[in-house]
């Protein structure tokens, strides 16, 4: 019933080559994207008023256009302008950029949910502003962005599947190539489909183990 | 007697939204003095602590520490003013993310720059003198009200501050928890420890206050030792105000 040949010696090997691509493309995004959502989202809390502006017209113009779209400017509208990116390349830019933007929201709302008395302890303690960002804000702010942070992680494992529209063979593509030559299309895509859960299931956990790592009475968990 | 001056302000003046929160304030402190703040609510008590340390800038006037004066506009003085300046809120504002323990620490090594175990075992001191020995490994959710006070008290004196600033100290708490607060404020008070402190405590204020001054629509309209400005008969602002305190409390 179930064809083991097909599997052992067309689908598997495609599909783990596939894995490889995503996760290179996977792990570098998300870490690269969470660093610039940091960024943004303190300069669209925090920043001068030009800043913010800035930020949020960014956010606001990437959470505004599909990633499909973005996709297909970045590797077919920037040439024009004499900017090429290998498909590879192009996918992980425009996953760099979309995640930061996403990122940032979550990381805003953290920031901003701070009280106003624990920066004002701070300083009267002496704190510089910076210290006390630092020191105070921040260590509270990532406890409450991480859940939501965790969530664009998610995202971003199954929103990698996009890349193989700029010809980036990652597991979606590769799948997409079996399925188009053994018209296979269930058999393929289901186990594409497994792909993605073990990913996300892996993410899910150790995000959970990082939530628990850093847990504090007070925070939501008891 | 020493009457060194420890705290001088002058003229401070605020205001916010077109609406006069502060009137030409003025206050001196002497050193081992506890001035204490009375009035209504919305008379600028709170607001004129905040002042004192810039928390709230005010828009106008002068501070002296030991006699030198604050450069407001100098953020390195100051944070270095802050330091010696401690200050007490009245919701505590203990940084929820940290223990007791290191509550009292994060300022002595990111402000000091102490190393970290020197200032764990300076924070255990000053949580022992509040008689929280035991409770340094605690965050603050999982305290009291009067713990986490006085946890904010062992943190503000762990600075070695000039003076410190208490803004309604307890009035965020039940009643039952009033006096383990008032009794470390008391302990300070007669280890010489200079304050300024706003409170509705009126027995406290009349036992322990070197003066009180009464504010009311942001100006202090009378000043005085708690003996001469509560007697019978007085016919102060103050004496009429206690008087209705006592009533609408008892």
């Amino acid at each position: 019933m179930l064809d083991t040949t097909f599997f052992a010696n067309d689908l598997l090997p495609a599909l783990n080559r596939g894995l490889l691509v995503s996760l290179a493309l996977i792990i570098p995004s998300a870490s690269l994207g969470f660093v610039g959502g940091v960024l943004l989202g303190c300069a669209r809390a925090f920043g001068p008023r030009w800043l913010r502006r800035l930020g949020d017209a960014y956010t606001a113009i990437i959470r505004g256009v599909p990633l499909a779209v973005q996709l297909m400017m970045i590797y077919y509208a920037l040439p024009k302008c004499g900017i090429f990116f290998p498909p590879f390349g192009a996918a992980m830019t425009s996953f760099v950029l979309c995640t930061a933007a996403y990122q940032s929201e979550y990381v805003r709302g953290a920031l901003l949910s701070i009280r106003q008395g624990q920066i004002r302890a701070a300083q009267a303690l002496g704190f510089s502003t910076v210290q006390t960002i630092a020191w105070i804000v921040i260590p509270q702010a990532a406890r409450r962005a991480l859940p939501g942070c965790g969530n664009e992680i998610v995202y971003l494992i199954k929103y990698s599947s996009l890349a193989y529209l700029v010809t980036c063979m990652e597991l979606m593509g590769e799948g997409k190539v079996v399925a188009s030559d053994t018209f296979r299309f269930t058999e393929v895509f289901l186990a594409v489909g497994a792909y993605y859960l073990a990913m996300v299931t892996l993410a899910s956990l150790l995000l959970h183990r990082l939530e628990e790592r850093f847990a504090i009475p007070g925070f939501g968990m008891r | 007697m020493d009457q060194h001056t420890v705290l001088r302000v002058e003229g401070i003046c605020k205001k916010l939204d077109g609406k006069t929160i502060l009137d030409n304030c003025s206050l001196t402190v002497n050193r081992g003095e506890l001035k204490v703040l009375i009035g209504p609510s919305g008379a600028g008590k709170s607001t004129l602590l905040q002042s004192i340390n810039c928390l709230i800038p005010p828009d106008s006037g002068e501070i002296y520490l030991e006699g030198c004066q604050l450069d407001r506009t100098d953020k390195v003085a100051l944070c270095a003013f802050r330091t010696q300046v401690g200050m007490i809120f009245q919701d505590f504002n203990l940084f929820d993310h940290l223990t007791a323990e290191a509550n009292v620490a994060i300022a002595l090594r990111k402000v000091r720059g102490m190393k970290a175990d020197e200032a764990r075992s300076r924070a255990q001191e000053e949580l022992a003198r509040v008689g929280l020995a035991r409770r340094t490994q605690l965050y603050p959710a999982q305290l009291s009200g009067g713990q986490k006070q006085r946890v904010a008290i062992a943190r503000a004196l762990a600075m070695d501050p000039k003076v410190i600033l208490l803004d309604e100290p307890t009035s965020a708490l039940d009643p039952e928890l009033v006096g383990e607060v008032l009794a470390v404020i008391r302990d300070l008070a007669s280890g010489g420890m200079t304050m300024v402190m706003a409170t509705h405590q009126m027995d406290f204020a009349r036992a322990l206050a070197t003066e009180i001054l009464f504010m009311e629509r942001g100006r202090i309209i009378e000043q005085g030792a708690p003996n001469v400005l509560l007697a019978e008969g007085s016919g102060t602002r103050t004496r009429d105000f206690c008087q209705r305190l006592l009533e609408m409390g008892a």
